[in-house]
């Protein structure tokens, strides 16, 4: 018997070994382990053995039967596997199909380059400062040193409301009702981003809206070398560590001096080129020291405070960051032009 | 300003040094050169010739043969201009020439007749048609007698010279004139300036035997010197001072004219020639004009006066608008032998008034609005008397006939070199800073660090340490300042918490797929109005609108985003672009006032737009349009990120459709809507279906609370319910949400509908709609028996309130 149980393993695992399909090892597994199978058959004969014999065989048989199933399981696993495979390789799709677009969104230019100049003087301990759009003569006008009747008044044609209200021709009020709020005692040190308006009719260069973005800082001992020293870092890490700046004087009623502020051509480096009409230099923004009469009317001893003071225009920055040639395209809301901008 | 380098050469050794190297000095040191113009650049071999005949063309009526002696030789040149003639010097272009344009000249046969060169217009040398005098305008220019012939008529004529354009900020008026441009270049670069020669050679008999002056207000003219020439001869100014008036921009009319303009330009100071014989009386009184009194000016416009505006009179009308514009009774004529010269100083307060009033700008008032320099006043007056002396044949009579009432004062201002150094941070010394007032052509008394400066009158814009500072640190130059940063104790920037949500919200737009528009907060009187959100209607009384608006486009200020992001929308679909998606965070007006005196109060609204396909997706056949729900979608997303319960109640308002809008609401607080606009306003916009909202974010803002407190993550399972109910068409679905979640007890975490159905299986006028419903407790396992106490509930609830039956 012991033999004939050898042979039996021998046998199905030669057939295990042979099967190729899930039904062939069903079949084989019916065949050697059934109840009707030849090992049932081999230990239904044991009651003619020996009582020795019986244990020895039983346990032979036993063996032989595990053996068989732990191939058959095997072999299964195998089988089941490839027939996966084969499966799934029939489910391919096409991959260069187009995938279900995502509406993505984005910002406004002048958004991105105002939150840009924010972050930046954030970074070198300015606050945000907004103000109201619709201003005083007094804080639009006079708190920056142009009283009635100034004839720098005439440099910004302003959009009235009343004889004593107008729609702000620049973000610098914001300035004077910070200082204000300050009353003359803590340092100041802000800049406020905004709408402007001033009476010009639209065309390609000029907007009767637009953007302005200013700065302050006022406290004791503040030098012109550190407007300098300030806007630089600006200039550098805004457009580049390879552009230099160079100041001109200039004049504002509210700075004295005051100063504009070139940057080196990103083009020819200085050199001159069409970009810069041959200057080499190209004007960004300008400012000043805090005039003294602003910084009194603001509560501040111009003998104990100095500061100073910039501004510049987002739209003007953007024309020359990325060649836009019209200015009126930050206001038609075309899609075609928003979405240029808003790819990272 | 434009500056012709050749003439500031009479004043400041500008010698060696290129146009463009002094233009760059000029601006770095305070007034920007804006332009360099040559006036002949390419122009050459152009030079004097002789007419020693001219003759009819044999073949042709308007043609003219001339031989013209062009010194080394003679050339024949068929010449058509109508002023050509025999004796007359004259610009010839010589063969081989080239004229602006690049235009070249070659010989040439006209008709039959061979040209060797061309006689030239002043236009064909590249002087513009409007500074060209008008005896020459139609023809060729005629040279002098005197013109040397075989010279350089590009020379003789100036156009070797290169053109400054001053950019001249409001301060710097010194700058206005020839001679403040020299006292700025003589200061960078360290040179003495040249003062015109200003004597005068004088008969004895007295201007005061001619005219007296009386003026009646010193505050708006406290000087008028009155100088009278007489025996003078009207013709042509001498060809370089009209030279250098082109150069400058003025068209040469007569030596009279000419000379006044010339003194204007080269010290700054406006006058002005009456003719004596039709002034009208011996008396010159200046006095403010009566009201609606009239005159006519120069250029032949009646005038109508008010009070404000200064004249000069006769006594009885006026004959100059002072400062402005002379009057037509008493110009210059090429009679005119006695010419009464006015030099005086008006107020910037009344010339500005009077110019603008009249809408008469001209060099005269913008110098005078400016302020003059009380200094050269009188010594302008003297300048031009001995130029008409000396080019209009004139004889001065003795002594000005004045009235002087004028403040010559120099400012005096203290500086101190350790002041001005820790203003701009530099380490100037004593000696720098005496050797800068020396050459700014300063007065200044020193005491160690200590300095008195003494202002010139010309420089009126220099009154405080301040401005000296400036002056300083420009003549050092803003170069060689150090760079320096804030020494003050560092402080954290940094955005406000609003700023930040602000910026939060943006970006949730944006990635929620809306793009971020910008419109203008000015619009039409209609548009202000259009769109406006109830809790923003309920405040304002009237529109903000402007005074004096440039267009009706652009004349009141916005209630509402919508009206202006409408109209981008419709600016896109006229170009094809046809799904969009906008938000816009911006400022509206609102005023509670009849009549606006006050500040508006500006609220902060967020509003958005969607049209078009929201979703394209066509190869998949997945189509979306946008509608309502998807904007309500956006919405909610933004509620539950800001953390905000917010109901949407179905609401009319005005512009919307009335079917498709919900207003918010935050508690009892409305704060704003959502919806599709109204199919006619869509219409009369171009618009296809158009969804919009537009959100109070200065209320969210105040209700926001920015620290969301730790909720502990449920460790039990939630058991899920559905109930379909049987309702009527017309029942909200919210309104049955509302009953279920107050019915269901606490367990009750969210209630969701996921169905909505209506059409067979179903009665007439009937709807089903299907609840999901989550039942939670974070502390323990539900029992079976407590969720269906609770669904039990429901039914009963929603029987009782809205006769909803459950759907078998």
């Amino acid at each position: 018997m012991k033999e004939r149980l050898q042979e039996l393993q021998t046998e199905a695992l030669a057939k295990v070994e042979e099967a190729s399909s899930l039904q062939e090892l069903q079949d084989i597994r019916v065949a050697y382990l059934g109840k009707k199978g030849p090992i049932t058959e081999v230990l239904r004969g044991m009651g003619k053995l020996s009582k020795e014999e019986r244990p020895v065989i039983g346990d032979l048989a036993n063996k032989v039967r595990e053996a068989i199933a732990t191939e058959l399981d095997a072999k299964k696993a195998n089988l089941e596997a490839v027939e996966l495979e084969k499966k799934l390789e029939e489910e391919q799709i096409d991959v260069t199909l187009p995938g279900r677009p995502v509406q993505v969104g984005g910002p406004h230019l002048l958004t991105s380059i105002v939150e840009e100049i924010e972050d930046l003087f954030i970074s070198m301990g300015f606050e945000v400062r907004e103000g109201p759009e619709v201003e005083t003569d007094y804080y639009n006008f006079e708190a920056l040193n142009l009283p009635k009747g100034h004839p720098a008044r005439d440099m910004q044609d302003s959009f009235y409301i009343t004889e004593e209200l107008l729609l702000r021709t620049h973000t610098s009020p914001v300035q004077a009702r910070t200082m204000g709020e300050y009353k003359g005692s803590q340092p100041v040190k802000m800049i406020c981003p905004g709408k402007v308006y001033r009476r010009d009719t639209d065309d390609a260069t000029h907007s009767h809206q637009f953007t302005q973005v200013e700065g302050l800082y006022v406290d004791k001992d503040v030098r012109m070398s550190d407007l300098k020293g300030v806007l630089n870092r600006f200039a550098k890490q805004f457009f580049g560590e390879e552009r230099e700046i160079r100041l001109r004087p200039s004049f504002f009623p509210f700075t004295e001096p005051s100063v504009e502020m070139d940057i080196s051509c990103k083009v020819c480096h200085g050199k001159g080129c069409s970009v810069c009409k041959g200057t080499g230099w190209i004007e960004i923004l300008g400012g000043g020291m805090v005039h003294p009469r602003v910084l009194e009317m603001a509560g501040y001893d111009p003998n104990v405070y100095s500061g100073f003071a910039f501004g510049m225009g987002p739209e003007r920055i953007a024309m020359l960051k990325y060649g836009v040639d019209d200015i009126r395209h930050f206001y038609t809301n075309d899609v075609r032009f928003l979405k240029q901008y808003h790819k990272a | 300003m434009f500056v012709s380098l050749n003439w500031l050469k009479n004043y400041v050794d500008i010698d060696g040094i290129s146009p463009e190297e002094l233009a760059e000095k000029i601006t770095k040191t305070g007034i920007e050169v804006e332009g360099i113009e040559y006036l002949a650049a390419q122009s050459t071999n152009v030079v004097v010739g002789y007419v020693k005949s001219c003759e009819k063309h044999p073949n042709a009526d308007k043609l003219n043969l001339c031989q013209v002696d062009v010194g080394e030789e003679e050339l024949q040149i068929i010449c058509g201009a109508p002023n050509i003639a025999q004796g007359q010097k004259v610009a010839v272009a010589k063969p081989g020439a080239v004229l602006p344009g690049n235009f070249k000249i070659k010989k040439a046969k006209l008709r039959g007749v061979e040209s060797n060169g061309m006689i030239c217009s002043m236009q064909e040398l590249g002087i513009e048609e409007k500074f060209v005098p008008k005896e020459v305008a139609d023809g060729i220019f005629v040279f002098p007698e005197d013109a040397e012939v075989g010279a350089s008529a590009i020379e003789l004529l100036n156009l070797d010279d290169a053109i400054l354009e001053l950019g001249l900020t409001p301060n710097r008026s010194d700058a206005l004139s020839m001679l403040g441009v020299a006292y700025e270049v003589a200061a960078i670069l360290d040179k003495p300036v040249q003062i015109p020669d200003e004597t005068v050679a004088a008969v004895e008999e007295k201007a005061s035997d001619y005219v007296s002056v009386k003026v009646e207000d010193a505050e708006l003219n406290p000087y008028y010197g009155a100088f009278v020439i007489k025996d003078i001869k009207v013709g042509p100014a001498p060809l370089w001072m009209r030279n250098y008036l082109i150069a400058a921009g003025i068209r040469p009319i007569n030596n009279v004219v000419d000379i006044t303009n010339y003194v204007l330009l080269e010290y700054g100071q406006p006058l002005h020639a009456f003719d004596y014989d039709q002034f009208g009386s011996k008396e010159i009184v200046v006095r403010r004009a009566k009201q609606a009194e009239t005159m006519v000016t120069l250029d032949d416009q009646e005038r109508t006066l008010k009070t404000d505006h200064l004249v000069i009179t006769n006594g009885e009308v006026p004959t100059a608008l002072a400062g402005v514009m002379g009057g037509a009774n008493s110009e210059v004529s090429n009679e005119t032998t006695t010419v009464l010269l006015e030099a005086a100083y008006f107020s910037p307060v009344a010339v500005r008034t009077a110019s603008k009033d009249h809408g008469l700008r001209s060099e005269s008032s913008t110098r005078f609005e400016k302020g003059v320099d009380p200094d050269r006043v009188k010594r302008a007056g003297f300048r031009a008397a001995q130029l008409l002396s000396k080019y209009a044949n004139g004889t001065i009579l003795a002594d000005v006939v004045e009235f002087d009432q004028l403040d010559k004062t120099e400012a005096q201002v203290e500086i101190q070199t350790s002041n001005i150094n820790a203003r701009l941070g530099t380490e100037i010394n004593d000696e720098q800073i005496a050797d800068i007032l020396r050459k700014l052509n300063f007065n200044y008394d020193q005491d160690g660090e200590n300095f008195t400066v003494h202002v010139p009158t010309r420089r009126q814009d220099i009154t405080i340490f301040e401005d000296m500072i400036e002056e300083v640190a420009r003549i050092y130059g803003y170069d060689n300042l150090p760079f320096t940063l804030p020494q003050g104790a560092s402080q954290a920037g940094g955005l406000t918490e609003q700023q930040l949500l602000k910026r939060t919200i943006k970006n949730y737009f944006e990635g929620a797929g809306l793009m971020e528009a910008i419109t203008y907060s000015l619009t039409t009187k209609d548009r202000a109005t259009m769109l406006v959100s109830p809790e923003i209607k309920a405040e304002a009384v009237t529109p903000v609108a402007l005074s004096m608006p440039m267009s009706e486009e652009h004349s009141t200020l916005r209630l509402s985003i919508l009206p202006e992001m409408l109209s981008s929308l419709s600016y896109n679909l006229a170009r094809k672009q046809v799904n969009l998606g906008y938000y816009e965070v911006g400022t509206v007006f609102v005023s509670n006032q009849e009549t606006v005196t006050e500040q508006p109060n500006e609220k902060l609204r967020a509003s958005g737009a969607l049209t078009g396909e929201w979703v394209t997706n066509p190869w998949q056949q997945e189509k979306k349009m946008a509608d309502f729900f998807v904007v309500k979608g956006i919405l909610e997303g933004l509620f539950d990120k800001l953390n905000v319960t917010v109901e949407f109640k179905q609401a009319k308002i005005d512009g919307m459709h009335p079917g498709r809008t919900a207003q918010l609401f935050i508690g009892e607080q409305p704060i704003g809507f959502v919806g599709q606009v109204h199919p006619k306003l869509q219409k009369d916009n171009d618009l296809k279906d158009t969804y919009v909202f537009d959100l109070d974010l200065d209320y969210i803002f105040d209700i926001h609370e920015n620290e969301p407190s730790f909720a502990k993550i449920p460790r039990f399972p939630s058991v899920s319910r559905d109930i379909a109910l049987v309702v009527d068409e017309s029942l909200r679905a919210g309104e049955v949400q509302t009953t279920i979640e107050n019915a269901g007890g606490a367990l009750v975490k969210e209630v969701q509908v996921f169905d909505v159905y209506q059409g067979e299986h179903l009665p007439e006028g009937k709807k089903s709609i299907a609840f999901n419903i989550l039942y939670l407790d974070p502390e323990r396992t539900l029992k079976d028996e407590e969720v269906e106490e609770s669904y039990q509930a429901i039914l009963a609830a929603v029987e009782e309130a809205h006769q909803a039956e459950l759907r078998g």
